[in-house]
C-alpha cells in the first residue's frame, strides 16, 4: 500500500440523495487546485493526477459537492476509514476499476467494524491518491476527512502516521476489479503490506484497499491534519500565480534550493521502485552551482558539494520554473528548466518513531537526519 | 518499361493550405517539385500537383513506380467535426473497467457526432492472461440489435487486448455474422498500445474516419488512374512509415501526425543526415523535432486529438513562439507571442507596414529575408530594440536545440521553412547548421522516402523476457509486412523494455518496432533512405 498507485476512475451513482452537508464543501471548482497542490506534495511520486482530476470532476458533476470535515468535527458516531489504490501504474492504465469496487469495500468494512462508515481519508495527500478519495466520497455519499497519513507521498505502507502514532493495524479490506473481496487481519502493517502485495498480484496487479479505522478518539495525533485544505490552498495559489516560483515558496514556506536546468537523469527500476538521481545545474544567479537529487519513487535527498542539504522525511519537490507545475520522477527529462523546493515535514515525522520509519536509514542512506529549516535567519530569531 | 521496373517515387503532401508533390529518382535526387493550392474536394489539388510534376519529367513518367501520400485530412475531419461516421462501441472487460464509461471526458459535440451507443460486456484479460470473465456473446448481440440501423461502423476494445487479441477477433467475427460481412470493424489491438481509455478513444476515432479515408484514397486512385500511371500507392503514417492504401482505409487514424513526421524525415533526408535536429521555421512558430536513425523521435506524453485523449505515437515536437511574423515589442525589445501571420506582406516594416517583426529584426542586422527588399530608415532606438529581440529569439532557439539534443553536441541542425533566415549559422548545441535545397517541400519528400513499419507490445515475467521479445518482434514484423514491407529486408529497428514498477513479480513490458523498405517485384531495392544509411 505504497505511493506508486494506479489511477482509478469511479463514476457510477450509488446514492440517490446527497448526504447532509457537514463542515465545508469541496466543489468541482476546487478539484483543479486540489490536483495541482497534491502534485506538489507528491514530492516526485504518488502517481499522476491528470486522469484522476478528470474523473473526480465528473464524480462531483454527477453527485454534487463533498463534505470536508476536520478531526475536531468528528463525533462518537463517526467511523473514518483510510483508502488507497494498490498496483503498478502500467497495469492500472489498462485494468480500470469496476463501478462498485469502492462500494463493495465500504460494505465489507461496515460489516467488519459493525457500524457504517461516515467518512474516508486519503492514505497519502501526495499525487493521485490525494485527489481520488474526493471522487470516492462523492459516489459513496460520505465525507472526506481533512487529513492524511503522510502529509506527502511515501513508497511504503509502513510509512504512515497511524503507524508512527502506534495505532494497531488490525484489519484491512481489499477488493479487485473482478469483485473478489479479501478481509485481512494482519499482526502488523508490515505483514499487511506483504499480504496485500501478494493478493494484488493474484488479482492481476491492481486492487483497492481500506485499512485503519479512525474515530473521534483515535484520530487526534494519529493523522496529519488539514492537508486537503492545504493542498487546495497551495494549488489555488499556483494556478492564480503570475510568478509561480515566488508564490509557491511563499505559500509553502519553502526554500528555493536551486533554479537551473536538468543536466542528468539516472533512473533504474528495481524491486518495485524507481531509483536514481537527478542533477540540476544552476543558471542565472545560481550559475556555477550543482544540486543532486536522490530519488526512490519520491525525491529523498538533495546534495550539494557532497553535503546533504535536505533529506527525508522533509519535503523536496522539483517544479517547472516557468509554470510552477510539479514534475514527477518519471517525467523528468534532460534540459528541463526546473527549480528545486524544500520545506519541513510535519513534526510527527521528526519524532524518534517517525524517523525510524521514514528517516534516511529507512531508505538505505547511512546519514544522520538534520531537520531542514527553510529560513535559517528567521529561525534563529524565533525559537520554536 | 513497366512500373515494376521503374525507379521513380512521387511524394504528395495534402496540407490544409497547399498540396505539394515531388519526384525522387533512385538516387534520392529531387527531379521535380510543385506547390498547388489544396482543393475542397481533395481530388483537384492532388490532380493538379500530380499533373504538374509529371509534366516536368516528361517521358520519365513511365518510370514512376510508387506514389506516397501524406495528409492532414483525417485530423481536420476530427477537429472540424465533419464527415464523421456513427460508431457503435463494444468494450470487453466487465466487471472491470466499468467505472469510467465509454466516451467519458469527450467534448459533447464530438461525442454527439460520433457515438451511436456503447456497451461494456463481460470478457477481457488480466496482465498475466487470466480471463476476467467469459466473453458475453449474448450481450453483444443484444446491444447490436438495440441500435440496429443507426451506426456506420463498430469499434471493439478489450482489456489487455494488445497482449491477448483473440477475443477482439472473435467479436469481429460475431459482428460480421450478425450485422453483415461489409460492416467496418475497428479492433483496438490493431490501433494502439496499453492504456485502455486512450486506445479505446483512438479505436472509436478510427471507426469514425472510414468515410473520410475512402474519400482520400479514392481521390488518389482517381488522380492516378486519370494519369494512367501503373504505380503502387501508399499512405504515410504518424511514425514516418508507410502503409498500403487498403491498410490506410482500415486504419485511417494512423495518418494523424504524419505531417510533422514527414517534415522531420524529409528535412533530414534532404540534408543527408540520418541523425539530426530539425527546425521548421514558419510565420508563427518554430517547430523542432529530432530524427534518430532515420525515424522521428517520439513523444512520451499523451496526445489529444480534437479534445480526445489518445495514446498515439507522435513525433516529439517542441514549438516555440519564434517565427518570421513574430511581433517585436519595441518598448522592451522582446519578441511577443503574437504574430502577424500571413499578413506579414502588408504589416511588417520591410514591406512598408508599421509592425516590427522578427523578419525586420533579421533585416536590421544584415540578413536579406526577402530578396530585393531592404528596411526603410529606422531610428537608433528601434534598431537597438530589433537587435535585442533577435538576440532573445536566438537564445530561445539555442535552448530549445540544447533541450532536444539531450545535452550532447553531436547532431547537426537542419533548417527548413520560410523563416529559416532567423536561425544563425552557428547554434550552440548543434555541430553545424545545414540549409538543404528543396526545404520548402520537405513534407512531400518525407512521404516519398518513408519505410513500411509495424509495432507490437507484450507484457511478461522477467524470466520470459527473451521469449516475449521474440513474440513481439514476430508480431511487429508481421504488421510491417502487412503494411507493405519487403519480407526479405524487414528488420527490428527498436526494442524498448519497460520494467513494471510495484509489481510483486518482476514484470516487463516489451515494445518492438520493425520497419523495412517497400516490397517490389523484379527489381533491386532502391529506397533512397535505405541506400543512404548503408553509405554512412
Amino acid at each position: 500500500m505504497g505511493a506508486s498507485y494506479t489511477r482509478y476512475m469511479p463514476s457510477e451513482p450509488l446514492h440517490a440523495a446527497p448526504p447532509p452537508a457537514r463542515g465545508r464543501l469541496i466543489t468541482r471548482d476546487d478539484i483543479a487546485a486540489l490536483a495541482a497542490g497534491a502534485a506538489i506534495f507528491g514530492t516526485g511520486g504518488g502517481g499522476s493526477v491528470d486522469m484522476t482530476k478528470v474523473s473526480v470532476e465528473i464524480d462531483l458533476d454527477l453527485h454534487g459537492p463533498v463534505s470536508l470535515i476536520t478531526v475536531q468535527d468528528l463525533t462518537a458516531d463517526d467511523a473514518v476509514i483510510v483508502l488507497s489504490a494498490i498496483g503498478a501504474p502500467s497495469v492500472g492504465i489498462e485494468v480500470i476499476s469496476s463501478a462498485n469496487q469502492m462500494e463493495t469495500i465500504l460494505a465489507e468494512v461496515a460489516r467488519v467494524i459493525g457500524r457504517p462508515v461516515t467518512a474516508i481519508m486519503a492514505a497519502e495527500i501526495g499525487g493521485s491518491n490525494g485527489v481520488a478519495p474526493v471522487g470516492w466520497a462523492a459516489q459513496l455519499g460520505v465525507a472526506v476527512l481533512d487529513a492524511d497519513g503522510m502529509g506527502r507521498a511515501f513508497p511504503e505502507a509502513t510509512m504512515i502516521s497511524m503507524n508512527v502514532a502506534g495505532l494497531p493495524s488490525e484489519f484491512a479490506v481489499m477488493c479487485d476489479v473482478i469483485g473478489n473481496v479479501s478481509t485481512l487481519r494482519p499482526v502488523n502493517i508490515a505483514w499487511l503490506e506483504r499480504h496485500a502485495r501478494a493478493l494484488t498480484a493474484a488479482s492481476g496487479g491492481s486492487s483497492l484497499g481500506a485499512h485503519y479505522l479512525l474515530t473521534a478518539e483515535t484520530a487526534p495525533g494519529a493523522v496529519i491534519e488539514g492537508t486537503v485544505t492545504r493542498a487546495i490552498e497551495v494549488g489555488a495559489r499556483l494556478l492564480a500565480s503570475t510568478d509561480p516560483l515566488v508564490d509557491l515558496a511563499d505559500v509553502l514556506d519553502a526554500r528555493v534550493l536551486i533554479s537551473g536546468k536538468v543536466t542528468d537523469v539516472e533512473r533504474l527500476t528495481e524491486g518495485g521502485f524507481t531509483r536514481g538521481s537527478v542533477t540540476v545545474e544552476g543558471t542565472g544567479s545560481d550559475r556555477g552551482r550543482l544540486n543532486r537529487v536522490e530519488v526512490q519513487n519520491e525525491n529523498l535527498i538533495v546534495l550539494e558539494d557532497g553535503e546533504v542539504v535536505v533529506s527525508v522525511p522533509d519535503l523536496v519537490t522539483i517544479i517547472d520554473t516557468e509554470t510552477g507545475e510539479a514534475i514527477s520522477t518519471e517525467m523528468l527529462r534532460f534540459g528541463q528548466r526546473v527549480s528545486v523546493l524544500a520545506w519541513p515535514c510535519d513534526p510527527l515525522w521528526r519524532t524518534p518513531r517517525g524517523l525510524e520509519l521514514a528517516g534516511p536509514p529507512a531508505f538505505g542512506y547511512n546519514i544522520p537526519y538534520v531537520p531542514f529549516v527553510s529560513n535559517p535567519e528567521l529561525a534563529a530569531e524565533v525559537q520554536r | 518499361m513497366s512500373a515494376a521496373q521503374g525507379t521513380l517515387s512521387i511524394g504528395i503532401d495534402v496540407g490544409g493550405t497547399n498540396t505539394d508533390a515531388v519526384v525522387l529518382d533512385a538516387a534520392g535526387t529531387v527531379i521535380a517539385w510543385t506547390k498547388q493550392p489544396t482543393s475542397v474536394d481533395v481530388t483537384a489539388g492532388i490532380r493538379a500537383s500530380l499533373s504538374d510534376v509529371l509534366g516536368q519529367i516528361g517521358e520519365r513518367r513511365h518510370e514512376v513506380a510508387r506514389i506516397m501520400l501524406g495528409t492532414t485530412h483525417a485530423t481536420n475531419a476530427i477537429v472540424r467535426r465533419r464527415q464523421l461516421g456513427k460508431v457503435a462501441l463494444i468494450r470487453i472487460g466487465a466487471p472491470a473497467a466499468t467505472s469510467f464509461p465509454p466516451f467519458t471526458a469527450w467534448p459533447d459535440d464530438l461525442r454527439d457526432a460520433i457515438s451511436a451507443g456503447s456497451t461494456i460486456v463481460g470478457g477481457g484479460h488480466l496482465a498475466d492472461g487470466y480471463p476476467i470473465a467469459p466473453l458475453d456473446r449474448g450481450a453483444i448481440v443484444e446491444f447490436l440489435d438495440s441500435i440496429a440501423g443507426t451506426f456506420d461502423a463498430v469499434a471493439v476494445c478489450g482489456v489487455f487486448a494488445p497482449s491477448y487479441s483473440e477475443q477482439e477477433l472473435e467479436v469481429e467475427a460475431l459482428v460480421r455474422a450478425h450485422v453483415g460481412i461489409d460492416v467496418p470493424v475497428s479492433l483496438s489491438h490493431d490501433i494502439g498500445d496499453l492504456g485502455l481509455i486512450e486506445r479505446e478513444n483512438a479505436t472509436v476515432l478510427n471507426a469514425a474516419l472510414y468515410g473520410v479515408a475512402r474519400d482520400v484514397t479514392r481521390a488518389l486512385f482517381t488522380a492516378v488512374a486519370e494519369e494512367q500511371l501503373d504505380a503502387v500507392t501508399f499512405f504515410a503514417q504518424n511514425d514516418g512509415t508507410l502503409m498500403g492504401v487498403e491498410f490506410a482505409e482500415r486504419y485511417p487514424v494512423l495518418t494523424i501526425g504524419s505531417g510533422p513526421a514527414n517534415s522531420i524525415r524529409g528535412a533530414a533526408f534532404l540534408s543527408g543526415a540520418r541523425n539530426a535536429i530539425i527546425v521548421d521555421v514558419g510565420g508563427t512558430t518554430s517547430d523542432l523535432g529530432v530524427v534518430v536513425e532515420g525515424f522521428p523521435r517520439e513523444s512520451t506524453l499523451p496526445r489529444e486529438i480534437g479534445g480526445v485523449r489518445t495514446n498515439f505515437r507522435m513525433p516529439d515536437i517542441l514549438s516555440l513562439a519564434v517565427g518570421g511574423g513574430t511581433v517585436v515589442d519595441l518598448a522592451s525589445g522582446k519578441p511577443s507571442n503574437d504574430s502577424v501571420g500571413f499578413r506579414i506582406s502588408q504589416e511588417a516594416l520591410l514591406f512598408g507596414g508599421s509592425t516590427a517583426t522578427l523578419t525586420d529584426a533579421a533585416a536590421a542586422t544584415g540578413a536579406t529575408p526577402v530578396a530585393g527588399l531592404s528596411l526603410p530608415a529606422i531610428d537608433d532606438a528601434t534598431r537597438a530594440a530589433l537587435g535585442t529581440a533577435l538576440a532573445i529569439a536566438h537564445d530561445k532557439v539555442e535552448s530549445a536545440v540544447e533541450r532536444m539534443s539531450l545535452g550532447r553536441v553531436v547532431l547537426p541542425l537542419v533548417v527548413v521553412g520560410g523563416g529559416g533566415f532567423l536561425i544563425p549559422d552557428q547554434v550552440l548545441g548543434a555541430t553545424e547548421v545545414i540549409r538543404p535545397a528543396h526545404a520548402e517541400v520537405a513534407n512531400a519528400v518525407g512521404a516519398a522516402i518513408a519505410l513500411a513499419g509495424g509495432r507490437a507490445d507484450h507484457m511478461c515475467d522477467y524470466a520470459d523476457r527473451s521469449t516475449a521479445i521474440e513474440a513481439a518482434s514476430k508480431a511487429a514484423i508481421g504488421k510491417a509486412i502487412q503494411a507493405g514491407a519487403d519480407p526479405l529486408t524487414v528488420e527490428v529497428v527498436e526494442v524498448v523494455e519497460t520494467p513494471v514498477s510495484y509489481a510483486s513479480r518482476p514484470t516487463l513490458k516489451v515494445s518492438v518496432k520493425a520497419a523495412g523498405p517497400l516490397a517490389r517485384i523484379g527489381s533491386e531495392t532502391s529506397n533512397p533512405h535505405h541506400t543512404r544509411g548503408e553509405e554512412s
